[in-house]
């Protein structure tokens, strides 16, 4: 009871810190610049912030550079508990930080030319920047606090940036059913969080874990809280059965913001998952792998299905992102079985990282198409090859890395996800693997319409002026291609880029 | 294995690609210098690949050679191995040499909708794949090229295809995506399993060597299932009945150029996975499973030329006779013996020049007449005699005459079916391969029908009335011969009319023309380079 009221400062590890807080002065910057450049140079906000972007990668860089395994940033005053912190730096973090600092410099690209009213650019940049900051929190929370902030921080920017058009209804729709299946995702989370609470008496997720055992008397309000945390992220990575708001979402939001939405934004959720499970529920195996397991295989199929009928492009490109995420549940599901957990984690780092740089890619693709033909029709895309070729390619790139076809990015994605199943062995690894291999299969045929349309359907309305690619949309779009390509010939610089063996803190053998 | 000139396999495989990099930097219009830097790609992929032929150590054919091993993805063990024995390196330089001959033709027959700078890229690409898949020597790199080949091959179909291009190719794709699928699985399973059982776990990576090593210890039942997995990826791809059915689309909708490369060489990366890969790691499921593979060998060899005798295009009935000739194929692998696996590595080449031959004519035939309809045909003799006479001698190559190199991949496989691998004979097996044996030599019979009867019908007599004036008159086919391609957008020098062979074509044919005959004739030259590697790998079934 003493010492209640006592404050002591922590302890600051600054240069851990020092991506947030680059992205903090940057987000001031911006608005401060906004306020003071006339409308016909808004631009300089996009610019501006693209910067940011770059400058919160360079601490990144260097901590990864300086290898140290773990620093926690805010020493709690709980000294020698090593690995245990609340905020934490590790390899784990630092390759979900670059990406989502490279996602939101790629998603900045995409943007800088979508802008129809300039005059909102700058609050546009600060609210991306704002979500950018919440997930390179995400990345390090290790805490039900931290990741709580971190994902509202996240999220709140991006249901406003769903509704960014302020005139289109679609768009309008967009946010606001974002916004609400967000929000009600966040009690359901919150109130699973408030019973892990009550059970462990701390917010700590590595304390978390050493209670939820599914033994002793309260292994109910156990499974309910699992069970609702779950679901809350489940929203997040829009994983069936809540997946209902992307494709609506997808569709109304700005091109760009939807980019946005299905990667990063997905990713961050992934790793509220990956730290629940591998810190707080690692003993709880008989109630997440169950559920998760059953997940995987509903997202993944369904997802498909419905992508297959699909006749917008990004509705397409909406519903694979939600299949996508089924492949990366899969690892995930069967994470502690049989002694899977580093490839476990090792799956699902690398699908996120393959699969941010090739669908950025492919909506940066749709973006340019539909900058001359207004449309997001699939067969909008016919005939692609006789006046684009070169967007035709890179398309046809991203579309079979997106399925999965050697030596593209994606085959090295799937690979490791079909990899860690197998190595889980038994009726939990080898049941996914088989649905998994299915829907692999499955998935190819929406892909390969596409494809179809661009390289061998006619031009729809006979218009074959070449498509004007501004720089900035260029430049996104040799990005992604580069590394889709450079990650499926050398796949192992991932993992060299963050020697990701396992979570600081995690149960790992 | 001999670690010699470690450069010369890497540099024969991606020489192509770079060769697509220059290409990118040339603008669209300008084919003629698009079409130059690709042959001269091909050409200098062929150099090395005539230095590779020069530099192989023929006596120690049965050894790995220019062997090189690198760390590739370290995370899955994946290693970057390649090499190259008696087994690959006919196939490897076939693959070299026809996509130079393919070009060659192409230089002036680019097929609708034109687009040589495309055209010649795909080539490059298919090329490196191919050429990757004979050397690799690790699993994950042979996944990885073997799936290369894919798209190359699903564009080229659909782009520059027949009228039904784009549900052929999408079936080409979908069947292909669907086996590999399954056999990736079963690499997979391979690895993981030769893995817990090894002493050293650390020590298991997915190089042949390992696998090879480790592969024959899988329990029997498991391996079965891996084998299976192996099975339908490898079976889709040769095509082995009941898998086949994409082929004839796919082959008959395939500009001819694409028909020439995928019967060339794409059928036999699945043969080629079978004794490479299946076989070799998996012995004791491979025994298992060699009388069914046998069976539906035979199937394939009766139901394909039954197919053949059924069919009034000439290029579906070329496409279905490669089911029947991959049935030999996979009939002579199913013996596991030296002979049977010998023939069949034979088979695969001879099959690999003759079938690309005969497509090689059926295009020219179609770009003539516009039609590859037997009925409308006739006369063929008559009209283009020296066409006349190619035709001929490919059918004849193809339906097994001794003097010519199909005749070698045949007879043995048939004789060698008759008595099978001892440990086939230990367990029971030798009636049902006799059985076989009789069945596969009347398929032979049907071969020689269905082959004979296309040549009378299209050869002999005289021409159709239609195209009967075709030869003196430059627009005499305009009232009838157009398919829905329209127009002739060749810009070929030569016009419509109903010539005789071109100059670019007789470059291109020579090679496979002079190849079948002195194949036909000293066959040794092949089997003197496959032999050894091949006794190797059946000595554990007590192969003879």
């Amino acid at each position: 009871v003493t010492h209640v009221f006592a404050f002591a400062s922590p302890v600051v590890d600054f240069h851990a810190l020092a991506p947030e807080l680059v992205l903090a002065v940057g987000i001031c910057l911006v608005i401060l610049v906004d306020l003071f450049v006339p409308d016909h140079r808004k631009w300089i906000t996009g610019t501006l912030s693209g910067f940011v972007m770059l400058g919160a990668l360079l601490p990144v860089v260097t901590l990864a550079v300086i290898g140290d395994d773990y620093r926690s940033a805010l020493m709690d005053g709980e000294a020698g508990q090593g690995i245990t912190g609340r905020y934490v730096i590790d390899n784990f973090a630092l390759v979900l930080k670059a990406l989502f600092l490279l996602s939101g410099y790629v998603v900045v690209l995409l943007s800088t030319h979508e802008q129809d009213d300039k005059q909102y650019q700058g609050e546009f940049y600060t609210m991306l920047l704002s979500s950018v900051l919440g997930m390179v929190m995400m990345a390090s929370a290790r805490d039900l606090v931290g990741l709580f902030v971190a994902l509202e921080f996240l999220s709140i920017p991006a249901y406003m940036m769903a509704a960014w058009k302020k005139r289109d209804r679609k768009s309008n729709e967009a946010g606001v059913k974002y916004y609400l299946l967000g929000v009600f995702a966040s009690a359901v989370m919150l109130y699973g969080m408030s019973l892990l609470y009550g059970l462990a008496g701390s917010t700590k997720l590595t304390e978390i874990g050493k209670v939820i055992t599914l033994e002793g008397d309260r292994v109910g309000v156990q499974v309910l809280a699992i069970v609702f945390v779950i679901i809350g992220f489940a929203f997040k990575i829009s994983a069936v059965p809540f997946h209902t708001w992307a494709p609506d979402t997808y569709e109304g939001a700005p091109t760009p913001v939807t980019a946005f939405l299905s990667v990063a934004s997905k990713a961050a959720g992934f790793i509220g998952l990956i730290v629940l499970v591998y810190l707080a529920f690692p003993m709880a195996q008989d109630v997440y792998r169950p559920f998760l397991w059953v997940m995987a295989a509903l997202t993944m199929t369904v997802g498909n299905v419905v992508a297959l009928k699909q006749t917008n492009i990004v509705r397409m490109l909406a519903y694979s992102s939600v299949s996508q995420g089924g492949f990366i549940l899969m690892p995930l599901a069967i994470a502690f079985t049989n002694g899977n957990q580093g490839a476990s984690l090792r799956a699902v780092v690398v699908y996120l990282v393959i699969y941010a740089a090739t669908n950025l890619g492919a909506f940066a693709v749709v973006i340019a198409v539909s900058r001359k033909t207004r449309s997001g029709e699939i067969a909008s895309f016919g005939g692609l090859f006789r006046y684009a070729p070169g967007l035709t390619v890179m398309m046809t790139i991203f579309l079979a890395s997106l399925a999965g076809i050697p030596p593209l990015g994606g085959w090295y994605a799937k690979f490791g996800a079909f990899k860690a199943a197998v190595d889980a062995a038994g009726g939990w690894g080898y049941g996914i693997a088989i649905v998994g291999a299915v829907n692999a299969v499955i998935a190819t045929a929406y892909y390969i319409t596409v494809m179809r349309e661009m390289w061998m359907k006619p031009v729809p309305d006979g218009d074959v002026m070449p498509i004007k690619v501004p720089g900035s949309l260029q430049a996104a779009i040799g990005l992604c291609g580069i590394a889709t390509l450079v990650f499926g010939v050398l796949p192992g610089l991932i993992g060299k880029a963050g020697a990701i063996t396992d979570l600081a803190g995690a149960l790992l053998p | 294995m001999i670690q010699n000139e470690q450069w010369l396999l890497s540099l024969g495989t991606f020489l192509p690609l770079v060769g697509v990099l220059v290409m990118l930097f040339i603008p669209k219009k300008d084919e003629l210098l698009a079409k130059q830097v690709a042959l001269g790609t091909a050409l200098a992929t062929l150099a090395v690949g005539a230095y590779t032929l020069y530099k192989f150590d023929y006596d120690a054919a049965e050894k790995l050679q220019f062997f090189t091993t690198n760390n590739w993805i370290k995370p899955i063990s994946a290693t970057y191995t390649v090499g190259l024995d008696g087994i690959s390196l006919p196939l490897y330089f076939l693959s070299m040499a026809i996509t130079v001959l393919v070009m060659v033709y192409s230089w002036n027959h680019i097929p609708n909708p034109g687009n040589a700078k495309a055209f010649f890229i795909l080539m490059l690409v298919l090329q490196t794949g191919m050429a990757g898949t004979f050397v690799a020597q690790d699993l994950i790199l042979f996944f990885v090229f073997f799936e290369v080949v894919l798209l190359p091959m699903y564009f080229m179909i659909g782009v520059w295809g027949g009228e039904n291009r784009q549900y052929a190719s999408l079936k080409f794709f979908l069947y292909t995506m669907f086996g590999s699928a399954l056999m990736l699985v079963a690499f997979i399973a391979l690895f993981v399993v030769t893995k817990n059982n090894a002493a050293d776990p650390d020590a298991a990576n997915f190089s042949f060597q390992w696998l090879s090593a480790n592969g024959p210890d899988v329990a029997k039942n498991t391996a079965i299932w891996i084998f299976a997995g192996m099975f339908i990826g490898f079976a889709v791809k040769v095509p082995m009945f009941p898998f086949h059915t994409w082929l004839p689309d796919a082959h008959t909708q395939a500009p001819t150029q694409g028909s020439v490369i995928l019967a060339a060489i794409l059928l036999k990366l699945g043969t080629y996975g079978f004794v490479r890969i299946a076989i070799p790691f998996l012995p004791q499921a491979a025994v298992k499973w060699a009388p069914i593979i046998g069976v539906l060998a035979v199937i394939g060899i009766i139901y394909g030329s039954l197919a053949c005798l059924a069919q009034t295009d000439m290029k579906r009935l070329i496409a279905f006779s490669s089911v029947a000739h991959m049935g030999f194929v996979m009939l002579g692998i199913s013996t596991l013996t030296t002979l049977g696996i010998n023939a069949a590595l034979f088979g695969m080449v001879a099959h690999g020049l003759i079938t690309g031959m005969l497509f090689f004519v059926a295009g020219s035939v179609k770009e003539r007449y516009h039609t590859l309809e037997i009925k409308r045909l006739s006369g063929m003799l008559t009209q283009m005699p020296k066409m006349g006479w190619i035709l001929g001698f490919c059918a004849m190559a193809s339906l097994g005459l001794p003097g010519l190199a199909g005749f070698w991949g045949e007879f043995p496989a048939i004789l060698a079916s008759w008595s099978p691998a001892k440990v086939l004979i230990g367990n029971g097996h030798e009636g049902l391969y006799q059985v076989l044996t009789i069945i596969a030599a009347l398929g032979t019979v049907l071969a020689a029908g269905y082959l004979l009867w296309l040549y009378q019908r299209t050869a002999f007599g005289e021409p159709t009335a239609e195209f009967a004036s075709a030869g003196h008159d430059t627009h005499g086919h305009d009232a009838h011969g157009y398919d829905a391609h329209g127009h002739d957008a060749h810009g070929d020098d030569h016009g419509s009319d109903i010539h005789d062979v071109t100059k670019f074509e007789w470059i291109a044919w020579a090679p496979l023309l002079v190849a079948i005959l002195v194949f036909g004739v000293v066959p040794s030259l092949m089997f003197k380079i496959m032999d050894p590697a091949v006794q190797q790998l059946t000595s554990v079934f007590g192969g003879k």
